[in-house]
């Protein structure tokens, strides 16, 4: 591990605790209705939206209520983006003109599947992307299709999240708010201005922004290259303030027209985790203890300082099997070296090893590198944060969502230690929130295994419409241990919501394109119904007084507990699938095999 | 139902937000005020746009330094290759060990004055196909074969690479590197000066 590796480290790390108190006050401010010092600006459109879409933000809704807009908003999202997918030939802003007759040759047809597979995936926050963007979507598509995906779904995550925090801060009510209002906000308040501000920053620094068609030129020796434009800028922050993380392009966050230096790489990486990082104060102030918000912090913080550490170390380390053949990996005289397959050279293994933990720790998937071609110890750490169900400072609002239901499962599981009724925050932990929980953990992990367990087993004829060659396995680039990794990594980043991939797996076709939205699916939504049935159980409670016999969920002990209890249900749950794959690859990396 | 209008107005009401108005306003604040980066950053020699200096292109002949190998299209450095732009080979991939044996091949045959370790960004492609730099290492490795294809000493190659090599990003971010576009022109330049 190189200094400047360690240095980048150590600056990201105090920036985004620098920005989470600010950035937390500031939320806790939004939700509970407070004027804001963006209010003066902000709150004639606030007031807009309410009444254009006839929204009275002083109705407070039960959960079932706030769950049903929650999902009747993500249905009415997903068909708005599918139709405009779909039609994207006759919308204007198409300088490419893609799905119409004269899109270019290589282009990507949207077909039903494809665009079902889309629709799902960035109304799920997930974006995982079964296509090249610079090849498939006009600029229209990308602008009101997959941009304003980013905000809606990202205000979504964090209407639930709030709600689930007022669950704690509410006694026999039964409202948790209201969706329309929360959402509203979280676009208006949070997401446009620091999206705006990030994008024109972006653009300074070399991130592209037109509307013009594809330039032609003949490059210094004379051969044709053709560069692609588009409004990448506005999308660009908002994919990554989003947890949405779908590129522009193809390449995401490694094109140089995305993420042309190392400045923008670190303030991409913020972006990533501002949110998740501000929601832990936003909780601790508004349950009026920050000391638990600044808790659930450190933990995420260890649980990424660990993984980007492993992962820095690992790519720095370089493959032996290439080694071997004579590539010189180790830093020194004009070279960073390590693993560079699939890395940028103004990144290097540092900045490219950071954000792909940043990326796979929050929901967010962006990648300024393959993730295909790092080093087995690499992937591993990613697939782990991927399988931990985005804890790790996470998604927005849905990162908060799932730190507390591990919380719950912790404190259940120290409520059984010592034989006490488990409670958090002063409110009891009992069956109903418990199921909940499980609910949550064994359908998101299940739909994982089961999935990429299928996509081993199934068989089609060849040709087939569902998978045109008959076993899936044909579809990976890589084979071997590897490919199960690439298999594996698919589903899990489906499932977290994340996105992100092993880029070597051909996900367009329609099998992968149904389970993989079907996964997405089950993600989110089986996440945001159960933290919402908990919001509504606990808003009806009444909140116990600490005694002496409480035990305390902030500190050291607790911050402990919580870390073990997310290791442990994510290696019960994944071990024997990561043996197989990146652990297995490991030994292989080292024993010197490469595999046909 | 009350909410399902509510649904049906607040996404339509929000795309016109946020995937309208915002990147049309962002598009003509970034033209107004960035027109060069807003634009590709694009490169012109004589008038005529040869490229972009963000993204790389390919270079064959031995009197231009060479970028990475690109796995974006058949032949690299094609910027809207359905593919995309990465190997996605694992480090176990017998593949990718094939090709880096073959490029070292090459590097070695074109290189014959330069007999040092191969730096490992030369051998890697990179996960956009795109990449505009090389490492100072992979310049200096070159320096010999550009040198004497034009007549120029290897001193003065030297100085162009130092003169055009950026360091980290104050100092800490990111990793040194040579953009071989900028890097070619200078030397285009110098000789169309002499």
């Amino acid at each position: 591990m190189t200094w400047p590796a360690l240095g980048q480290l150590a600056i990201f790390v105090a920036m985004l605790v620098a920005i989470t108190r600010p950035l937390g006050a500031y939320m806790a401010a939004v939700y509970s209705g407070k004027r804001t010092f963006l209010s003066p600006a902000l709150s004639p459109l606030e007031r807009a939206i309410y009444r254009a879409c006839g929204i009275n933000p002083a109705i407070e809704q039960t959960w079932t209520s706030y769950a049903a807009a929650t999902l009747l908003f993500g249905l009415v999202n997903f068909a708005l983006f599918y139709v405009l997918l779909r039609l994207q030939g006759f919308l204007p802003w198409n300088p490419q003109g893609f799905g119409t007759a004269r899109a270019p040759a290589g282009s990507l047809p949207v077909t039903p599947d494809l665009a079902f597979n889309t629709a799902v995936s960035f109304m799920t926050n997930t974006s995982w992307q079964s296509y090249p963007g610079e090849m498939t979507l006009g600029y229209f598509a990308q602008m009101a299709g997959v941009g304003v995906q980013s905000f809606t779904s990202a205000a979504a995550g964090m209407a639930v999240a709030v709600a689930l925090i007022r669950g704690f801060i509410r006694e026999r009510t039964g409202f948790v708010g209201n969706f329309w209002a929360d959402m509203t906000r979280s676009a208006v308040y949070v997401l446009l201005p620091i999206s705006f501000v990030g994008a024109l920053f972006l653009c300074s620094q070399g991130v592209i922004q037109c509307l013009r068609p594809y330039l032609q030129v003949a490059t210094v020796e004379g051969a044709a290259q053709t560069l692609p434009m588009g409004p990448v800028a506005s999308q660009e922050s908002i994919k990554l303030l989003s947890s949405d993380g779908g590129g522009f392009f193809n390449a995401n966050s490694a094109h140089p027209f995305e993420n042309p230096t190392p400045l923008t790489n670190l303030l991409e990486m913020l972006l990533m985790l501002a949110v998740p990082a501000g929601m832990t104060y936003t909780f601790g102030r508004m349950v009026n203890d920050r000391r638990q918000g600044w808790t659930l912090f450190a933990v995420m913080l260890a649980l990424f300082g660990a993984g980007a550490l492993a992962v820095t170390w690992s790519e720095q380390a370089g493959n032996p099997i290439l080694s071997a053949a004579g590539v010189e990996h180790r830093p020194g005289l004009g070279q960073a070296g390590g693993n560079m397959e699939g890395k940028e050279t103004r990144f290097g293994v540092g900045a490219s090893a950071l954000f792909s933990v940043v990326s796979t720790a929050s929901a967010d998937g962006a990648v300024n590198s393959s993730h295909d071609s790092f080093t087995p110890a690499g992937g591993l750490v990613q697939l782990f944060n991927l399988t931990t169900g985005e804890v790790i400072f996470g998604g927005v609002g849905t990162g908060l969502v799932s730190m507390l239901f591990m919380v719950v499962v912790t404190v259940f599981i120290a409520g059984l230690l010592v034989g006490r009724t488990p409670e958090y925050l002063g409110k009891k932990v009992e069956a109903k929130e418990m199921k909940m929980v499980m609910l949550s953990l064994v359908a998101t992990s299940g739909v994982v295994l089961v999935l990429a367990g299928a996509a081993f087993l199934m068989r089609f004829d060849r040709g087939s419409y569902w998978n045109p060659t008959p076993a899936l396995t044909e579809n990976l680039t890589n084979h071997g241990a590897h490919g199960l990794s690439e298999l594996l990594y698919a589903n899990a980043s489906a499932a977290a919501t994340n996105g992100s991939a092993f880029g070597g797996l051909n996900a367009n076709t329609p099998w992968f394109n149904l389970t993989l939205g079907l996964a997405m699916l089950v993600g989110r939504f089986l996440v945001i119904v159960p933290a919402l049935a908990i919001a509504g159980c606990l808003t009806r409670k009444k909140r116990l007084a600490v005694t002496g016999g409480t035990m305390p969920t902030y500190g050291w002990l607790f911050g402990g507990l919580l870390v073990g209890t997310i290791v442990l249900v994510t290696a019960l749950t994944f071990l024997p699938a990561l043996a197989l794959g990146p652990i297995a690859e490991h030994y292989l990396m080292h024993l010197g095999i490469p595999v046909r | 139902m009350k909410q399902l209008m509510i649904a049906v107005r607040a996404t339509l009401v929000l795309a016109l937000v946020t995937g309208v108005a915002y990147p049309l306003l962002v598009t003509g604040l970034s033209q107004l005020i960035f027109p060069h980066q807003a634009n590709g950053s694009l490169a012109p020699v004589h008038g005529k746009i040869v490229g972009s200096e963000l993204i790389g292109q390919r270079f064959t002949k031995p009197q231009y330094f060479h970028g990475r190998p690109s796995a974006a299209g058949n032949d690299g450095y094609d910027a809207i290759a359905p593919g995309g732009g990465a190997s996605n080979y694992g480090p176990t991939n017998q593949k990718l060990v094939d090709r880096v044996q073959a490029d070292m091949k090459t590097f070695r045959a074109e290189n014959p004055t330069f007999t040092g370790p191969v730096p490992a960004d030369l051998l890697t492609t990179s996960g956009s196909g795109l990449d505009p730099d090389i490492s100072p290492a992979s310049a200096e490795a070159q320096a010999g074969r550009v040198a004497s294809a034009r007549g120029m000493t290897v001193e003065a190659v030297r100085q162009l690479i130092a003169a055009h090599t950026q360091g980290r990003q104050f100092g800490i971010l990111g990793e040194p590197r040579v953009n071989v576009l900028e890097l070619n022109l200078a030397l285009d330049q110098a000789a169309g000066a002499k």
